[in-house]
């Protein structure tokens, strides 16, 4: 994050031909405006923080921003090992693990055949290459409802259905498309005179993939795991479609604690809950707001 | 060490075709310069023979044995890059020691080699940096480096001074002519840049559009080129071509109502009233002294003149035609005179004006 | 070597792609109900669909949540990137402030407008509690005003991505047109109007790719906010096509909504991707 806050400010400064709104009061427009909209934007994850550390009856007397009086951690501890979610009451903690063995696994193969695929892309011509390329990428855009269907009949033909392996094997397979696309484009960035040179030298296919472009590729590598991650990790309609009972991930789980429970409405217990399911992809953003932005930016395809 | 042979070597992209009916042979040691303008299938005929690219048809030996269809690796050759493609992650060291641990050498042997090289080059303190942090000059070394090292039969180099300072360039010229000489090696050098042509070469290739136009030494190609293009395209200022029908044993200039005598080199028989074009270079003109009446001659009024140290370049003019000369600096010319140059005929070069071939 | 390398990724994407495309597309003109069966019916399935009530309201509410959700995300996006480009202090901040739901998933977005509109302790308990006591705010439960609370989360956590899409068109602008154009004396609005913007043209091309993208494929955050309702006030496409598909054992409808997605959808990215990758590869 203070990564991107000095690329960001050099970029500014280096830009001595971008208009101003020349005055004082062009200024305090500017910094009015952005101010305000800051707060409409950080409000609801304040609020969402605030309201999880408070108890029901300070939530009915306090205010979606009020400050908690007596800040509690009960409702963490409930969601996280308490909470009733379909029939069993274990709190979002199994599903948080659930989803964590769903992620390592699908993000590590995904990316790592996305860089073999990306690197044939860029560097090996053959017939028909770009059409190819297109139709995968293609891939990264489809509704997924369109493969709902077949892909529940796939998994249960292979005895996949309602499992783990199985989810992991529908995020390989879509987001391949995407880290396909990734390291392609970085890749073709790479002049092709190192591959000549490498060949000269005597590198084969993989001693040039490993000792000459995997070193100079972790950028592109982080954005495609954090890309990965968060997108898995995100997940809700693979994991609402593909996965039964407590094999869910944890975004599937959040919605059934929040959206099903009986009686009157816990809010604070949801916020937590949303809290802890949102929290991984927030530590990432924080840790490296810089790639998330390029993985962004690069899924749509400019870049 | 070896010698190359390129035998009808022909490529084409599809319907494109790049490279015609290419014949080329050179001895070991020797020093081939490629030289054509851009586009004219250069890289393309040095990748062929690297083995980067597939030829169409033809073949291709090095030290007799046909290598067509055999990798780069095995075909025992080392290039250097334009751009000089180092590895970016690997260190200078491991820059050129890759192509030794790809063909698997004991790492004792391979450090050795390596430094020896970077004896050589004089890169030795700079063996542990990357290429991020060398200049463009010790990067061009650190490429020569890595094509040296493996000891070659032959070296291929793809314009690898293109991307450095005017002197910078001059003085890597010199490196390299001495390291030929030094190591004997067999070297095919492509570049678009005639004066490095000629002071490098013992062979020179001159291609335009996919055709080999001329292959000879430098001194056949300057004093004896084949064509116009040629003719043009090698030597600073260019060859003048001065438009002229031949009348009984003269050349009347067209445009500029002077008559020359037919130069002694022709020696096809030369029919009335044909259309040529008389190739005269620059330094065949100077200043018709009063001591030395003997020869031809013609009036010429001095336009401009650019001195550039050692000479001095004089724009002339014969009626409509422009001629450029190159004097000796302190010959006594100024813009605005009218004076009278000799001419040496011996060497000029007579071309037909439709086809443009030598006579 | 490469052909062994690509052929896994081709072969999974074949099948489960354009296979499963296939496949669902033949499934739409059978008669399927709980299970797949190959009795061809034709259009039958999307004549049901389309005399479904459900999925005209679907459509319907696609069409306002899309026309709002585009409208709204590109103007605040690029409002607030212009404030971003005027050299201001603290810009990572900033930009960093506005991105930052676009790590949270749908369904988290969607609990937390659930709790921030909820109309017992919500905003309007908190206006109310600030002192403006006729304050309501009761779109969630309102059949007819619940798809905005969806348009609402929709922008709030897309926006900052739209910003940073048209901040990078306002950086790869040429600055010596900007001052070419303040020494000819433009004013600064018309510099705005006649020359920035128009050169956003490729950026507002890939915000509203990404955002229509976005939109036909929302499933979660509808879900995790109103699960559809109230009744099936906020039915989406996607939402629809999953009850028929899952709940309501009507795989046929199911497999025509999705086909009626994706050719959408398609009729949008494929001219998009063509013109790409077709400027793409720059040797
Ligand atoms: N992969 C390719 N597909 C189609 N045409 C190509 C390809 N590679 C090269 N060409 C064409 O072949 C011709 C010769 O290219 P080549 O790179 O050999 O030129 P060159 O003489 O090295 O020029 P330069 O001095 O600019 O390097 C050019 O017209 C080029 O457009
Ligand atoms: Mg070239």
């Amino acid at each position: 994050m203070t990564a991107m806050l000095e690329s960001s400010s050099a970029a500014a400064a280096n830009r001595p031909g971008s208009i101003r709104w020349s005055k004082q009061f062009g200024r305090v427009f500017v910094y009015g405006c952005l101010a305000l909209l800051a707060l409409v934007f950080l409000a609801p994850l304040l609020s969402m923080l605030l309201t999880s550390l408070k108890s029901m009856d300070e939530i009915r007397a306090g205010n979606l921003l009020s400050l908690p009086s007596t800040p509690t951690f009960a409702a963490w501890a409930n969601v996280w090992g308490a909470s009733c979610i379909g029939v069993t009451c274990g709190g979002l903690k199994g599903y948080f693990g659930n989803s964590f063995l769903i992620v390592v696994p699908a993000t590590f193969i995904s990316v790592a055949l996305g860089a073999f695929n990306g690197y044939v892309f860029a560097q090996w011509r053959f017939r028909g290459d770009n059409l190819i390329f297109g139709l995968i990428l293609f891939g990264c855009f489809i509704p997924f409802q369109i493969v709902l269907i077949p892909m529940a009949g796939l998994l249960g033909k292979l005895g996949l259905a309602g499992t783990i392996p199985g989810l992991i094997l529908v995020h390989v397979v879509y987001g391949i498309c995407f880290t396909t696309m990734f390291f392609r484009n970085y890749f073709i960035t790479v002049p092709a005179e190192i591959f000549k040179a490498a060949r000269v030298d005597g590198a084969g296919f993989w001693a040039i993939f490993f000792r000459i472009l995997l070193p100079i590729s972790w950028p592109i590598v982080m954005v495609s795991i954090i890309w990965q991650f968060t997108g898995v990790w995100n997940d809700f309609l693979f994991g609402v479609s593909f996965a039964a009972g407590t094999n869910q991930p944890v975004t599937v789980a959040l919605n059934n604690l929040v959206n099903t429970s009986t009686g009157t409405k816990a809010y604070n217990e949801d916020m937590a809950a949303a809290m802890i399911a949102a929290l991984p992809t927030i530590l990432i953003y924080v840790a490296a707001g810089r790639y998330f932005l390029r993985g962004l930016m690069a899924g749509a395809v400019k870049g | 060490m070896a010698n190359l042979a390129i035998n009808h070597v022909t490529k084409s992209f599809g319907s494109l075709a790049v490279l015609n009916d290419i014949n080329i042979a050179i001895e070991d040691g020797e020093f081939l310069v490629l030289v054509g303008p851009s586009g004219c299938g250069k890289s393309t005929l040095l990748s062929i023979i690297a083995g980067l690219d597939e030829h169409t048809s033809g073949s291709i030996t090095i030290d007799g044995d046909p290598v067509d269809g055999l990798e780069p690796k095995e075909r025992d050759i080392a290039m250097v890059f334009q751009s000089y493609a180092l590895y970016p992650a690997m260190s200078v060291e491991q820059n050129i020691g890759f192509s030794l641990e790809m063909s698997k050498m004991p790492k004792a042997q391979r450090l050795e080699r390596v430094s020896k090289v970077a004896d050589l080059l004089q890169i030795t303190h700079l063996l542990k940096r990357k290429p991020g942090q060398l200049s463009g000059g010790q990067r061009q070394r650190v490429a020569m480096g890595r094509a040296l090292v493996r000891e070659p039969k032959i070296f291929l180099f793809d314009e690898p001074l293109s991307n450095l300072d005017a002197k910078l360039r001059v003085e890597m010229r010199t490196e390299i002519k001495k390291l030929h000489q030094r190591l004997g090696a067999t070297i095919v050098y492509v570049t678009h840049d005639q004066i490095e042509a000629m002071t490098m070469a013992t062979r020179i290739a001159v291609m335009k559009d996919g055709i080999l136009q001329q292959f000879g030494t430098p001194e056949d190609i300057y004093d004896r080129p084949k064509n116009v293009f040629v003719a043009t395209f090698m030597g600073s200022p260019a060859m003048n071509l001065l438009p002229a029908t031949v009348v009984g044993e003269t050349l009347s200039l067209k445009g500029a109502d002077a008559v020359l005598p037919v130069p002694a080199s022709v020696v096809a028989p030369l029919t009335e009233g044909r259309e040529v074009l008389l190739g005269l270079r620059p330094e065949w003109l100077s200043l018709a002294s009063a001591g030395s009446p003997s020869g031809p001659s013609l009036p010429l009024l001095v336009e401009v003149i650019e001195p550039t140290g050692p000479d001095v370049f004089a724009a002339l003019r014969a009626g409509e035609r422009e001629i450029m000369a190159r004097l000796p600096t302190g010959t006594p010319v100024a813009p605005g005179q009218k004076a009278s140059f000799a001419i040496d005929l011996s060497k000029a070069i007579l071309f037909d004006a439709a086809s443009g071939v030598a006579l | 070597m490469p052909a062994i390398v690509l052929s896994p990724s081709l072969a999974a994407v074949t099948v489960c792609v354009y296979g499963f495309i296939a496949y669902t597309a033949i499934l739409s003109f059978t008669g399927s109900k709980m299970f797949a069966r190959f009795d061809f019916v034709g259009w039958r399935q999307y004549e049901r669909l389309f005399e479904n009530p459900r999925w005209i309201t679907a459509i319907e509410n696609m069409a306002i949540f899309g026309g709002l959700y585009i409208i709204g995300a590109t103007c605040l996006g690029l409002f607030i990137a212009i404030l971003i480009d005027q050299k201001i202090r603290l810009e990572g901040v900033f930009r960093a402030v506005f991105l930052y739901p676009m790590a949270l998933s749908f369904v988290v977005t969607g609990v937390i407008w659930q709790w921030l509109l909820n109309p017992g302790l919500g905003l309007e308990h908190m206006m109310r509690s600030l002192g403006w006591e006729s304050f309501t705010f009761q779109w969630l439960i309102e059949p007819e005003r619940a798809i905005y609370t969806i348009v609402i989360a929709g922008v709030w956590q897309v926006t900052g991505f739209v910003m940073a899409l048209f901040l990078a068109g306002l950086r790869g602008i040429d600055t010596e047109i900007l001052r070419a154009a303040r020494v000819d004396g433009a004013p600064i609005h018309k510099v705005y109007t006649r020359i920035i913007i128009p050169a956003l043209r490729p950026a507002f091309l890939t915000v509203f790719v990404i955002e229509a993208h976005l939109a036909i494929k929302s499933y979660d955050l509808v879900v995790a906010l109103t699960k559809g309702g109230p009744g099936v006030s906020t039915e989406l496409p996607s939402t629809f096509m999953y009850s028929m598909t899952f709940t309501r054992n009507e795989l046929g409808v199911g497999a025509a909504s999705a086909t009626v997605m994706l050719v959408s959808l398609a009729s949008i990215i494929i001219p998009y991707l063509y013109s790409e990758l077709r400027n793409d590869r720059h040797a």
